[in-house]
């Protein structure tokens, strides 16, 4: 037995009786987008007790797994968990059966976004979505700006100020922009992702 | 599957990627890296008007436009040089780009109609730490300058040494920091938290977590005795000095500081300024009244 030595902040049963499937089949999609397979998942738990960020989940990133071998996606792609994972890739250099679990992830997570499903964690998608932003404008990502937009878009004025006039002060922060110059493959690029 | 290369190609001019962290906010790691490998007689070429990888947000939220933008990267490096990446972040965005380029048809297809460019399955694309693993077995020792005898150090890796299972058979780094560094005669510390994910974005979202994560490697490092921690990430870098709510942080050192230091680059005290740590008490204390030569 694995010894639970985080916060038990995770549901250790998960209530299946209120749950419908609403999307089936999504084992079979996330095989598709990402070449994972999840039913390979033996639910040793590996991925769970090596994940630095379970404090901050809903459900262990196995568990998760497990929401979508019963196909209970819908509840897999309103966790917090989804958004949570960094893709540090700590579990899947530990797993087994060698399931790219970060990978797995990224399709959940564009599946919420896709069937329009309430995002748990808002704040990490914004954050996604001003980076894309920044890639969109400069081709690089432009720290200050992405800063100051996180805090205009969330609203929270004034937490981190001081850290980020500390990083003012000793340069971390750029003013001006790096930037790519010859757009024209990018904006090829960008040009399907809008 | 592809067929892992073990053998680097041995070459004294690589093209060179940096990252968006390199390039703006940690620049000092940028200029000392360039600067030892200078030293040691290997020439970076920055590879022209290259964009960001896609960094840890794209992945999440396009697994295309992930690709595609770590593929305009390849699509700019020379044939027949190999490409150097200093970043763990990038260089996983840009070997996973390429091996599924390589694997699937309609991207190589989607390459060459973005790119104007066939695709080269066969670039060589190697981590800063391959290029050091060389450096360290053959000929580094004799080129130490400046020893950093006394120095206790705790080597952080974060989560690079964790792969994707795409790239689980590729060489893994462990230890490699530790006996570099122990070649200058600094003494690095067995310590639990190296490689603990420093939290990268979620520093941003979700504060709080992050810092109890950064302090727990913070005080991991001085119950074990540590000086000062080194990372070889930038990120890692810029979250375990941002994040660190103790009274007394431990000093967070670039790699790269340490490895241009040592091998006689005069100018750390224009790199330690943009430490939000300051290292320059402990370089006092430690290396520099050992040395007459103004560091």
């Amino acid at each position: 037995m694995i010894p639970n030595t985080k916060p038990n902040t995770y549901r250790e049963v998960i209530d299946c009786a209120d749950i419908k499937p609403t999307i089936p089949g999504a084992a079979e999609a996330i095989l598709k987008h990402s070449g994972v397979n999840i039913n390979l998942c033996l639910h040793c738990r590996c991925c769970a007790g090596g994940c630095p960020f379970t404090a901050a989940m809903d459900y262990l990133p196995n568990q998760v797994i497990r929401l979508i071998q019963f196909d209970l996606i819908e509840e897999a792609l309103q966790s917090k968990t989804i958004w949570t994972c960094v893709a540090c890739n700590t579990c899947s250099a530990q797993c087994p059966m060698a399931i790219d679990i970060p990978a797995a992830m990224d399709t959940l997570r564009q599946l919420a976004i896709q069937h329009n499903i309430p995002i748990a964690e808002p704040n990490i998608l914004a954050f996604h979505q001003l980076i894309k932003g920044s890639i969109e404008r400069y081709g690089r990502t432009h720290k200050a700006e992405i800063m100051l937009r996180y805090k205009l878009k969330t609203r929270d004025y004034f937490s981190d100020m001081l850290t980020g006039l500390r990083m003012f002060v000793n340069h971390k922060l750029e003013v001006i922009p790096s930037r790519v110059n010859d757009r024209t493959a990018l904006n090829n690029i960008l040009s399907a992702h809008r | 599957m592809k067929n892992i290369d073990m053998t680097m190609t041995t070459t004294s001019k690589y093209s060179y990627f940096p990252g968006c962290s390199l390039a703006t906010t940690a620049k000092e790691n940028n200029a000392s890296l360039i600067g030892f490998f200078k030293r040691m007689g290997i020439e970076l070429d920055e590879l022209p008007d290259w964009n960001c990888c896609g960094s840890s947000s794209i992945h999440c939220i396009d697994t295309n436009l992930s690709i595609m933008l770590a593929a305009r990267n390849l699509a700019l490096a020379p044939a027949g040089m190999p490409l150097l990446v200093a970043c763990p972040n990038c260089l996983l965005r840009l070997k996973t780009a390429q091996l599924k380029i390589a694997e699937d048809k309609e991207l190589r297809a989607q390459y060459e109609q973005n790119l104007g460019r066939p695709f080269d399955p066969d670039l060589k694309i190697y981590h800063v730490f391959d290029l050091l693993d060389q450096i360290g077995r053959n000929g580094f020792a004799n080129r130490i300058i400046k020893r950093l005898d006394g120095l206790r150090v705790a080597a952080y890796y974060g989560c690079m040494l964790s792969r994707p299972p795409a790239l689980r058979h590729e060489k893994r780094h462990n230890l490699l920091m530790e006996n570099i560094l122990e070649q200058t005669g600094a003494q690095s510390v067995q310590w639990s938290n190296a490689s603990r994910c420093c939290g990268t974005f979620l520093s941003v979202v979700h504060p709080e977590l992050v810092t109890t994560m950064v302090n727990d490697i913070h005080l991991a490092a001085s119950a074990a005795g540590a000086d000062c921690i080194v990372t070889a990430c930038a990120m890692c870098h810029l979250n375990l000095e941002v994040r660190c709510a103790l009274p007394s942080p431990v000093p967070i050192l670039h790699f790269s500081e340490l490895l241009a230091l040592s091998v006689g680059d005069p100018k750390p005290d224009k790199w330690f300024s943009r430490h939000l740590i300051d290292p320059l008490p402990l370089f006092r204390s430690k290396i520099m009244k050992k040395d007459t030569r103004k560091v």
